[in-house]
């Protein structure tokens, strides 16, 4: 049955006894052309699916390297609507995308009207990382009536209980936010992630990718067995402000994941 | 509309605006403060604990005093100020800082950090750490560093460390942001004492708790000495802090009107002004749900006053509530009309106000034309003006 396979997303992330890799880029950085062109590269790399930023001025859970990131592309003139354009384009090249933004241009946007225009740019699903469950809802229901995936994140400082309602509320994979902090690439990740992560898949039957400083082959490691996917986000940005594309990177990661 | 409705938010929200908008690491701390502010508000003893140190510490009550020059000038209508310059540290930031802090040590928590813009907060902030022993940490914009050079000054001395935050406009709304990734970061040992009525629940609603003993104390000696209430009660806003806190005793009284005075900048025209409530719409800013100034895109605009402390694009949820229900009236003031109100409290009065309350003075002198003599306005003069010395050297 259809229903029983699930969005795009999940079974893109659903790990076979490899480990997914998701990466991250921001639209727009350092333009929206050049943009489309390193997420197209990215999109052929071996990667599950793509995460594609949308710019804001007070990005509150990022760290220093995608903060600067936003900021180019803002003053190299992104918008939400520049965005949606840019995830269409790599869209077309058949990787699943995802979109992660704050709360305040979606809802300047409009909610009804964001979901609506991703879900034909061809879009899978939507990330706000300052949107917790309690908030979502006026901003799910127009995602939902797009098909659109919803993911939330857990966070190893959310209490077991709150673990399975989040998980409820998600949909196409469950984000694991590793680390206390903001985003970033670290050079260790904490001691506690295996057990964080076995106890969200106890409590899910969707994909869990984890997420935030992750960049390393070892970090991938530790993550396979534990969680389905792992999204790399920092360290391809960094890549991309230097002038790369992150494809060899990805490359590299990708023999540790398998 | 009931006292019910205005002092209690419902579900974390006052009308529509407030909420929880921050990344899920914080979502069980912010539950965590909740349970611990109502459980700390309805203990008898952390209450006398908190009045012992309003009394001998902060100094409190401030007075209330005629300000019969000032009076006279703007055409014979009683102006009043609630004395929160009075308040140890120099303005009325002192009342959060302190109630937090005792919070803070109620849940075990030994490193505090705050954000600034003039300063006021983070020396409150560093005064209260330096007086319970806790550890502390004050993200300030580079430009309100410089125009506040005292104020870091003070909050070295007192054995803070002081953070530059060189990101965005390089003043409030940026500290604000990195404190907050400062408390994603250090949660579980770290609490966060918000200067003003923003932020996430509880966090409007606690700030509001602990500032409201401003209008609390000056409604009673108002009526202790006049026998009757103000015509008008007026404060700045920045995040509102001293605002809410005078209005929050005057809000049921439906005879009192409530000016909240935010600030014009250059001109509300120019855009480069600070007037969330006046120039403004609804959006998301450091996790609630408020008026925000920001372009059409939902990306939060710069912003410009001569006064470091309203220099921020946002304000207080309750504050957008009470703009909605018109429960209270928000007007904006040039930086050019404070400068001159601040000017001339100083010589009328031989008060030197901070620049952010004269902002108010600016306003209650139009309100004094309006009303003539017989009428009568209350003035929150939140903070004294040292720190804005070298502001106002330069204008």
């Amino acid at each position: 049955m259809v229903a029983k396979a699930g969005t795009r997303l999940e079974s893109a992330l659903r790990a076979k006894g490899d480990l997914k890799l998701v990466a991250y880029m921001m639209a727009g950085h350092p333009t929206a052309k050049r943009s489309i062109d390193v997420g197209k590269r990215l999109a052929a790399s071996g990667i599950a699916a793509l995460e594609i930023g949308i710019p804001h001025s007070d990005p509150l859970a990022d760290g220093p390297v995608i903060q600067r990131a936003g900021k180019v592309a803002l003053e190299h003139g992104m918008t939400v609507s520049g965005a949606l354009d840019v995830a269409k384009a790599v869209a077309a090249e058949g990787v699943p995308v995802v979109l992660m933004t704050y709360i305040n241009p979606v809802l300047s946007y409009d909610p009804r009207k964001f979901s609506a225009e991703a879900a034909q740019a061809g879009v899978a699903g939507v990330i706000v990382p300052d949107l917790p469950i309690e908030e979502a809802e006026p901003v799910t229901g127009w995602l939902r009536s797009a098909a659109l995936d919803t993911v939330f994140m857990v966070a190893p400082t959310t209490p077991p209980d709150r673990i399975s309602t989040i998980c409820s509320h998600s949909s196409g994979f469950v984000y694991c936010v590793t680390v206390t902090g903001i985003t970033g690439a670290r050079k260790e990740l904490p001691e506690g992630i295996p057990a964080l992560l076995k106890e969200v898949k106890s409590r899910t039957s969707l994909p869990v990718a984890a997420g935030f400083g992750i960049s390393r082959q070892e970090h991938l490691k530790a993550l396979k067995g534990n969680a389905d996917a792992a999204v790399v986000g920092s360290a391809i940005v960094d890549e991309i402000e230097r002038g790369g594309d992150g494809v060899s990177l990805v490359r590299e990661l990708l023999k540790a994941c398998r | 509309m009931s006292r019910m409705t205005l002092t209690h938010p419902v579900d974390g929200r006052f009308g529509a605006f407030g909420g929880q908008y921050v990344p899920e690491t914080l979502m069980s701390a912010l539950q965590e403060l909740e349970d611990m502010w109502h459980e700390a508000k309805a203990d008898p003893q952390f209450q006398l604990e908190l009045a012992g140190h309003r009394r001998a510490f902060i100094g409190r009550p401030t007075p209330l005093y005629a300000a019969t020059r000032l009076s006279e000038h703007f055409g014979g209508t009683h102006i009043h100020f609630k004395r929160e310059d009075l308040c140890h540290t120099g303005a009325h930031k002192l009342n959060n800082a302190v109630g937090q802090a005792l919070l803070a040590l109620r849940m075990g928590k030994k490193r505090i950090i705050a954000e600034t813009g003039a300063g006021q907060h983070g020396v409150a902030a560093a005064t209260v750490c330096a007086r319970f022993g806790l550890d502390c940490t004050v993200y300030m914009g580079t430009e309100d560093m410089h125009r506040q050079s005292m104020n870091v000054r003070r909050m070295k001395l007192l054995g803070a460390q002081v953070v530059e935050v060189k990101s965005g406009s390089k003043t409030l709304k940026d500290a604000t942001t990195e404190a907050i990734r400062d408390w994603v970061t250090n949660v579980r040992t770290t609490h966060y004492i918000i200067g003003s009525v923003v932020g996430p629940h509880p966090y409007p609603e606690m700030v509001r708790d602990l500032q409201r003993v401003i209008g609390d104390e000056a409604r009673e000696q108002y009526l202790s000495l006049d026998g009757k209430l103000p015509d008008v009660v007026v404060a700045c806003i920045g995040g509102g802090s001293n605002a809410i806190g005078i209005f929050t005793a005057f809000l049921d009284d439906r005879e009192v009107g409530l000016v909240g005075v935010e600030a014009a900048g250059k001109g509300i025209r120019t855009g480069e002004h600070a007037a969330s409530l006046v120039g403004g719409r609804p959006g998301v800013l450091h996790g609630s749900y408020s008026y925000v100034l920001q372009n059409g895109d939902g990306q939060i605009l710069p912003t410009h006053s001569i006064s470091a402390g309203l220099d921020y694009p946002g304000v207080g949820p309750e504050h957008s509530f009470l703009r909605d229900i018109e429960r209270v009236e928000y007007v904006a003031v040039t930086d050019k009309d404070a400068l001159a109100a601040f000017k001339l409290c100083t010589r009328l009065e031989g008060i030197m106000p901070a620049l952010e309350p004269a902002h108010a003075i600016h306003h209650a002198g139009v309100i004094a034309k309006e009303l003539g003599p017989g009428g009568s306005i209350l003035v929150c003069l939140s903070g004294r003006g040292d720190k804005d010395m070298d502001s106002v050297d330069g204008g």
